[in-house]
């Protein structure tokens, strides 16, 4: 049986607007090969985890520019643990400070990726550390 | 040096190229060397005039900096109101000439601070603003008729600037003295910043009732500022920023004229504001084109008479998008000569990034070193002693006239898909945008263009910089003066305040009165909003990737 490509759900939790990174990130990633789902803008972390078991993604990748990733990453990993989803990976960018990726990633968020971060890098990390579920 | 060719090979001679893209950031093609052939057939004063005339080129006003230099006006806004005040008192105490606020996304998307929706965004990305309780404390000791604000707000500018006219109306200002900016333009909304509540059709209805309310009673208020920087923040190329743009005022202007207002009665306050990014003269190029293109729509499309209405004045940002994470210091570099590209491009207004904004909101220390950067343009470099002082080199006239002749086939465009608005519903310059960001993104990571410290002269280890934290009790903090304001206001009178908000919505009457009553009374910037998401609908955005 051939193997199911990875699904990826490339997510904007909350009220910011700044998309270019997502957008980006989201064509990269299909054309990486990888099944792609994008949410568009504007979703609540419930949306988000919603859209995630629906979509049956193995990854949620969240895009957060406007501050507010510690309470927004914080709830997704809450709302996926409260469904029993906890396989889904969570991974995300934006502008987040040193301090935060430590504390999120402690928190279960498996990587984070800051401005400069080249789109093949993204890519590689997808190929390495999501593998599609059964 | 008439014959092109000769002046070709005279680039050429003797040297071999290093392999690096010979074209703009944009991707226009960029000569080794232009001569007068370049600028053969060349009409002066048809083209660029003098400064303060018609086509405008070389600079709206006659003496341009000679007589008032640009506006320095940083933006800033974070945290409570009296964060965000004292932040403005610091900025006017180090000499910067006026006010810019940033708002938090709440407040940018129609919700109160105690909204669920508001979660872990209350005073993030700018100043938590609910009630007119909040903006009062904005301004607080701060006198709006000796100081223009500029305000960065869109789908709730209506509301903000009601709670600023009531402001001036507490502090005994007379609307005539008030002068400042809304940027309330929700075209660039729809097709880069994507912070709306209802669609784009009443979404510009609301704009026009500004621009209505303001020409007949805050005379010295711009209230639409025609926005590039984000389209170019969201990945455009300069030419679609420039393009984009202007379509975009042409739908004001197309809107406004729509409903029996007369151009010359609106049009002198229209202001714009572009991105200024690193390839530095084309973006000297685009503010020259974007003047002479503006000139040229206002006389010959709608029969503008006033000069005033003519002229495009605009504020212009140090490109966001282009600061990095990686050796952050460098963008002091980066934000120099982007703010000096601004004023060789005669910019009427500028705010310098900060060298820190790729990690958090800016420190006092990172402002400061911004604001010096324009001071030291201003007072050192010798630049603003005369207008245009980059008019007539060859390449930069070439290169003005090939960014007008790209823009002109882009609004073409635009008119025949049937106007801006229809463009946007049919997903065309969000389409054209997301394509530029996808293509200049894979050239960065192939590394056919360079950025330094990032895909070039990489460091191994960086030194940790300071960065701005929001304390998140300011969120609870917010929350709660909220609810205490709600649960202490006179109720019916704001129930009744929001029916006839409702009410103006669906009879088409302008809503700025109604909106400054309401405000008065303590209906909330969020309340109002419900009041537009229910008369109107809510916005869906088509998915493009």
């Amino acid at each position: 049986m051939a193997e199911r490509k990875v699904r990826v759900l490339v997510a904007k939790p909350g009220l910011d607007g700044h998309d270019r990174g997502a957008k980006i990130v989201a064509r990269a990633l299909r054309d990486g090969g990888f099944e792609v789902i994008y949410t568009g803008l504007h979703q609540t972390p419930e949306q988000v985890v919603a859209t995630a078991i629906q979509e049956d993604v193995d990854a949620v990748g969240l895009s957060v520019l406007s501050g507010a990733h510690n309470y927004l990453f914080k709830r997704v990993l809450e709302l996926l643990k409260e469904k029993g989803a906890e396989d889904i990976v969570v991974f995300g960018g934006g502008i987040i400070p040193p301090e935060d990726i430590a504390a999120l990633k402690a928190m279960g968020v498996k990587e984070l990726f800051t401005p400069g971060t080249s789109t093949q890098e993204i890519v590689r990390f997808v190929r390495d550390h999501i593998r599609a579920a059964a | 040096m008439d014959d092109p060719e000769k002046s070709e090979r005279a680039g050429m001679k003797g040297s071999s190229e290093r392999p690096v893209p010979y074209e703009t950031l944009s991707g226009l093609p960029v000569k080794p060397l232009y001569t007068p052939a370049d600028l053969r057939g060349f009409d002066y004063e048809a083209k660029l005039g003098v400064p303060g005339e018609y086509p405008f080129t070389r600079g709206v006003y006659p003496t341009m900096y000679r007589g008032r230099l640009w506006t320095m006006r940083m933006f800033a806004g974070f945290g409570r109101p009296e964060d965000t005040n004292a932040r403005f008192k610091y900025l006017l105490a180090q000499g910067q000439t006026g006010l810019s606020t940033a708002f938090d996304m709440p407040a940018l998307m129609g919700y109160d601070a105690d909204h669920p929706r508001a979660r872990g965004e209350v005073g993030k990305e700018g100043v938590s603003i609910s009630t007119l309780a909040d903006m009062e404390r904005l301004f607080e000791g701060i006198p709006l008729g000796e100081v223009t604000t500029s305000m960065t707000i869109n789908c709730t500018a209506s509301v903000a600037l009601a709670m600023y006219l009531a402001v001036a109306d507490r502090q005994g200002v007379s609307w005539d003295k008030v002068g400042g900016t809304m940027q309330n333009d929700m075209l660039k909304e729809f097709i880069a910043q994507k912070e709306w509540i209802c669609s784009p059709e009443p979404a510009v209805r609301i704009v026009v009732d500004m621009i209505e309310f303001t020409a007949k009673h805050v005379p010295k208020f711009n209230p639409v500022s025609i926005s590039g920087y984000h389209i170019r923040e969201a990945g455009s190329t300069a030419v679609q920023e420039l393009a984009f743009t202007l379509a975009d005022g042409i739908g004001y202007v197309q809107a406004a004229v729509n409903r029996g207002l007369d151009v010359d009665a609106f049009a002198p306050r229209l202001s714009f504001f572009f991105d200024i990014h690193s390839d530095f003269f084309e973006e000297i190029a685009k503010l020259r084109a974007a003047r002479r293109i503006w000139a040229t729509v206002m006389r010959e499309r709608f029969g503008a008479r006033r000069p005033e209405s003519m002229r495009l004045r605009t504020h212009t940002q140090t490109a966001g998008v282009s600061a990095t994470a990686q050796q952050p210091l460098n963008n002091i570099a980066r934000v120099a000569l982007q703010a000096l590209a601004a004023v060789l491009g005669g910019a009427q207004s500028l705010h310098t990034n900060s060298y820190d904004e790729t990690w958090a909101l800016p420190t006092e220390e990172a402002v400061t070193v911004a604001l010096r950067t324009q001071q030291i343009i201003a007072e050192e470099t010798g630049v603003p002693l005369t207008s245009d002082p980059l008019g007539g080199s060859y390449y930069l006239e070439t290169l003005t006239d090939r960014m007008e002749e790209a823009a002109w086939t882009y609004i073409r465009k635009i008119d025949e898909l049937g106007g801006i608005v229809r463009a946007i519903d049919l997903g065309y310059p969000q389409r054209e945008i997301a394509d530029a960001a996808y293509r200049y993104q894979l050239m960065e990571d192939r590394g056919d263009r360079t950025v330094v410290g990032v895909n070039k002269y990489v460091m191994a280890e960086e030194k940790p910089i300071n960065y701005l934290r929001i304390d998140e009790t300011v969120e609870l903090e917010q929350i709660d003066k909220v609810k205490r304001l709600k649960a202490s206001r006179d109720q019916s009178k704001v129930e009744r305040r929001l029916k006839q908000v409702a009410e103006a919505c669906r009879n088409g009457r302008n809503l700025m009165p109604v909106l400054i009553d309401a405000v008065k009374d303590h209906a909330s910037l969020g309340e109002i909003s419900d009041v537009y998401r229910e008369a109107f609908g809510l916005y869906r955005e088509p998915i493009i990737f």
